[in-house]
């Protein structure tokens, strides 16, 4: 059974989603889909230790061998990716039912589950797969879902949000497949490994190349990189509050994952040094993003809006990373990808604690909160500070591998400015701070700590941040060796 | 209605160009299910609309430069039509050569479709039931809204109740004919499942939603879109107990043609299942729709 | 010129894909914005399906007495393409009611004008 796993990993949320159809709404559907959230993650855990040790797995799904049938293929990268994922999703879901219950009416609350557990069977499927246009297959199983995710929001502004999120995701997935479309036509092959085999006897062609712009802007729209942004802070804010705690923990990094393996495994690497200025153009990218994201959440009343924007900033350091290149640049994107879905998980898991019991994540209605739901307005000021970037926090790690491999990379004013991007998420994080513990309430009706299963989430998450900023071992070991295998081209 | 002419049209191009399967979907779907839910939807919404300037130029650039960068991306293709494009000399001949002796079925659509790349397939029946499962939830009728009478318009014609009676039973055999043929012909689960939901909304058009329910409860349509998954995947998961990989029919009988055989049938049915009962709820949820905005109206 | 003759199947693409493109982003009706979308999407499946043709070639159904087939890969894949596409169509749609029920207004404008002024 054990040689199954790669496939299992994807299966099992894809057949859990309609066997939770059939086994009906409310706890039920959630106790299952727990079920099956927390044995994905146990074989994706599996996976990562599998992988570690004995080096990429490779599955030929239908007994067809690549490139005539479809390849499941393991390597660091995805392992990793469908830890983090895979994670993200059963931690949420272990708050869901409680933090749902007051934003889904019940007849819909099982169909709630259902598009769950297929928004993950596609995150996890797009990370596992080996071909091109698999990719695109569960790209859309997980769009859709996402879409329907979202418009069960509990205002009517989530319908706007998701049908603006559902036209630029659609715009985007079609642009990725033009281009894989394109690549097709000039290798004849959809496996990875082939195309990275046949693309660059044919990188001279322009064709390659605008198969490489459409994948790059297609891929772009949907992981939110700046300018192409737009739908996120609507999709974030608006969507039930779990839902935003596993989005902005696990989509947008499944896109960064899609990035990264086209870049590096996928199309020739001296095509995308040479050819465009790739690397200036992220590092641009990512610094506007940076400044003009937190500039944005600075300016935000509704909280968990300004986190959507931190989180657009936060995807910028990624792209930063990128940019800088390297083993180094790379590994720094990675480790951030894992620290990064820890603490904004922990900064939307409290606030969909708040959104329980207060029903809104504005600033004012947020006041005096400090006091009177102490345990989970510590988790907000966790995670901020893991957001900040403070010693003895995930947060700092990240920081310190993105600084140190600008500074290795002799680039200085890069330096200045990431460290002058903390500074504007010290005053976003700040003003939440103040409203929470430093102002006082209009009313002095007491408010009920979180439900229990959100406590014991959030407080998980709160231990994660603290854990990986003291024992960093397990990220960048792993970062470490994946970023090597795909700088060196490795199989 | 233009748009249904569009789909017609898209299906024509591609039965020039020898995609005689996709050419059936596309007639399907572009100028059958698409058109119909875009006239469900704009009787709902109405037809009102405005005018409103100043995106156009904006609009107008991006598209330009959309434009470009895809005609700088066909120029070097290799030249329509010609047979020593990579496309046509890397992995399609081996389909076209080998899938004769490895699955033992003439139309090599199918045999790629069901086998080689059979996962796609699976993904594209998640679609399918994701796409059912969000429309649903956007357009569930709460279950507390008490009965219509069911005094609809084909009481009153006497004509339409006969020719339906006439017309369905001809279009659900077509549909099993579909179903099964597609080993040799053009068809298949989807197609197939296409034609057969249609057949059911034909029904419900004549007779109305609510006897429509009798005879197909929603209850049920939700039951069989899973158990098209389900059954799909268990295909796959037969084979994996089988010492075969995940959808490696070849290891589900002693023989392997006859296991690809035994597989491409099953997994045919369970697409046919998912998409016509998946098709069936999304026209239930867009009618049912129209209906209270009628009685709203009323 | 010969170049105009060899791909002439491709400005088809092009064009279409142009169009739809631009209805996407310039139309403030939600249900032309889907229809916009749909056009775009076709035009990739032409693309697809135009690059699996060979002069000469029939359909990929086996048949004693002919050698050249046109490719079947792109056909199995622009299969799922189009099963996707009316998947988002019909979503998409499905969003477009409840808009209007919510807001009772399917132009752009104004939704965005009514969710400032609430």
């Amino acid at each position: 059974m054990l040689s199954h796993l790669p496939i299992l990993q994807v299966i099992l949320p894809l057949l859990g989603a309609p066997a939770c159809l059939i086994l009906g709404r409310g706890k039920l559907a959630w106790l299952f889909a727990l079920l099956v959230s927390t044995l994905s993650f146990c074989i994706a855990a599996t996976l990562l230790y599998t992988v570690y040790h004995h080096g990429v797995i490779s599955y030929a799904l239908g007994g067809w061998q690549a490139p005539w049938g479809i390849e499941y293929r393991i390597d660091l990268l995805n392992a990793w990716l469908l830890v983090i994922v895979s994670g993200s999703s059963t931690i949420s879901l272990l708050a869901a039912q409680s933090s749902i219950s007051t934003e889904i009416t019940l007849d819909k609350q099982g169909l709630f589950y259902v598009a769950w557990l297929l928004c993950l069977a596609g995150l996890l499927g797009i990370l596992a797969t080996g071909d091109a246009f698999n990719v695109f297959v569960f790209l859309e199983i997980s769009s859709l879902s996402t879409y329907t995710l979202i418009s069960l929001g509990p205002n009517r502004q989530s319908l706007w949000a998701a049908f603006r999120y559902l036209i630029m995701g659609t715009i985007g997935a079609t642009f990725i497949l033009i281009g894989i479309g394109f690549m097709y036509i000039m290798t004849g092959t959809l496996n990875m490994a082939d195309l990275a085999e046949r693309l660059p006897s044919a990188s001279e062609s322009p064709t390659v190349f605008a198969a490489y712009a459409f994948i790059l802007v297609g891929i772009s729209l949907k992981l939110a990189l700046f300018p192409l942004h737009l739908w996120l802070p609507n999709a974030y804010s608006q969507a039930p509050s779990i839902v935003t705690t596993f989005l902005a923990a696990s989509a947008t990094k499944v896109a960064l994952y899609l990035l990264i393996r086209f870049t590096y495994t996928i199309f020739p690497s001296e095509f995308s040094q040479f050819i465009i200025p790739l690397a200036d153009i992220f590092v641009a990218l990512g610094i506007v993003a940076v400044f003009s994201a937190s500039i944005a959440a600075i300016y935000q009343e509704e909280i968990k809006r300004a986190i959507a924007y931190s989180s657009i900033a936060q995807i910028g350091y990624m792209v930063i990373g990128l940019g800088i290149g390297g083993v180094l640049g790379l590994q720094a994107a990675l480790i951030h990808v894992f620290n990064h879905a820890l603490m904004k998980a922990t900064l939307f898991m409290a606030l969909a604690g708040i959104a329980v019991r207060i029903g809104a994540t504005t600033l004012t209605s947020m006041q005096g909160l400090g006091r009177k739901m102490p345990w989970t307005s510590f988790g907000f000021v966790a995670g901020g500070l893991s957001l900040i970037g403070v010693p003895l926090t995930a947060g700092f790690i990240s920081k310190w591998y993105l600084v140190s491999a600008a500074a290795l990379a002799g680039r200085w004013p890069l330096v200045f400015l990431i460290l002058l991007g903390s500074l504007l998420a010290i005053i976003y994080i700040w003003r939440v701070v103040e409203a929470l513990y430093f102002k006082s309430a209009a009313d002095n009706s007491p408010v009920k700590e979180a439900p229990l299963t959100m406590l014991i989430a959030l407080w998980l998450l709160i231990l994660g941040n603290v854990y990986f900023g003291i024992d960093t071992r397990l990220p960048v070991s792993i970062s470490y060796e994946a970023a090597t295998a795909l700088v060196e081209g490795r199989p | 209605m233009l748009s249904g002419i569009y789909g017609f049209l898209s299906a024509s191009f591609f039965v020039l160009m020898d995609a005689v399967d996709v050419a059936f979907t596309e007639a399907a779907v572009g100028s059958g299910i698409s058109p119909l839910l875009m006239l469900l939807t704009v009787a709902l919404v109405g037809r009102h609309e405005k005018q409103n300037p100043g995106r156009g130029l904006p609009a107008l650039v991006l598209v330009t430069i959309t434009g470009a960068l895809l005609i700088i991306g066909t120029l070097s293709m290799p030249d329509f039509g010609s047979a020593n494009a990579p496309a046509q000399t890397h992995v399609g001949p081996y389909y076209i050569e080998q899938s004769a002796a490895e699955i033992g079925i003439p139309n090599i659509v199918t045999s790629v479709l069901a086998s080689y790349r059979g996962f796609d397939t699976f993904g594209e029946v998640a679609v399918v039931f994701t796409a059912g499962i969000g429309v649903l939830s956007l357009l569930m009728l709460k279950s507390s809204t008490p009965e219509t009478p069911a005094v609809t318009s084909a009481h009153k014609h006497k004509i339409l109740r006969i020719v339906s009676k006439i017309l369905i039973p001809p279009i659900l055999l077509f549909s099993l004919y579909v179903q099964f043929h597609g080993d040799y012909g053009p068809g298949g689960g989807f197609q197939a499942g296409v034609i057969f939901a249609a057949a059911i909304i034909l029904y419900t058009m004549f007779f109305g939603v609510d006897i429509a329910q009798q005879v197909v409860s929603s209850a049920l349509l939700r039951v069989l879109a899973a158990f098209g998954v389900l059954l799909y995947g268990s295909v796959g998961l037969v084979s994996m107990l089988n010492g075969g990989t995940f959808l490696d029919y070849s290891a589900l009988a002693d023989n392997p043609i006859t296991g690809q055989h035994i597989g491409i049938i099953v997994i045919e049915l369970g697409v046919g299942m998912t998409v016509a009962a998946v098709m069936v709820m999304i026209f239930y949820c867009f009618a049912g729709q129209v209906n209270t905005a009628r009685e709203a109206d009323e | 010129m010969t170049l105009l003759l060899t791909h002439y199947n491709y400005l088809v693409v092009v064009v279409l894909m142009m169009a739809g493109f631009f209805i996407v982003i310039a139309q403030g009706n939600l249900v032309k914005k889907l229809v916009g979308l749909n056009i775009f999407q076709t035009s990739v499946f032409i693309l697809y399906i135009s690059s699996g043709k060979i002069t000469g070639g029939t359909a990929p159904i086996l048949q004693d007495g002919i050698t050249a087939y046109s490719n079947p890969l792109p056909h199995v894949l622009i299969l799922t393409a189009i099963v996707v596409g009316i998947a988002t169509t019909a979503l998409g749609l499905a969003l477009v009611i409840r808009i209007k029920k919510a807001y009772g207004t399917i132009e752009e404008s104004e939704i965005q004008q009514r969710d400032h002024t609430c």
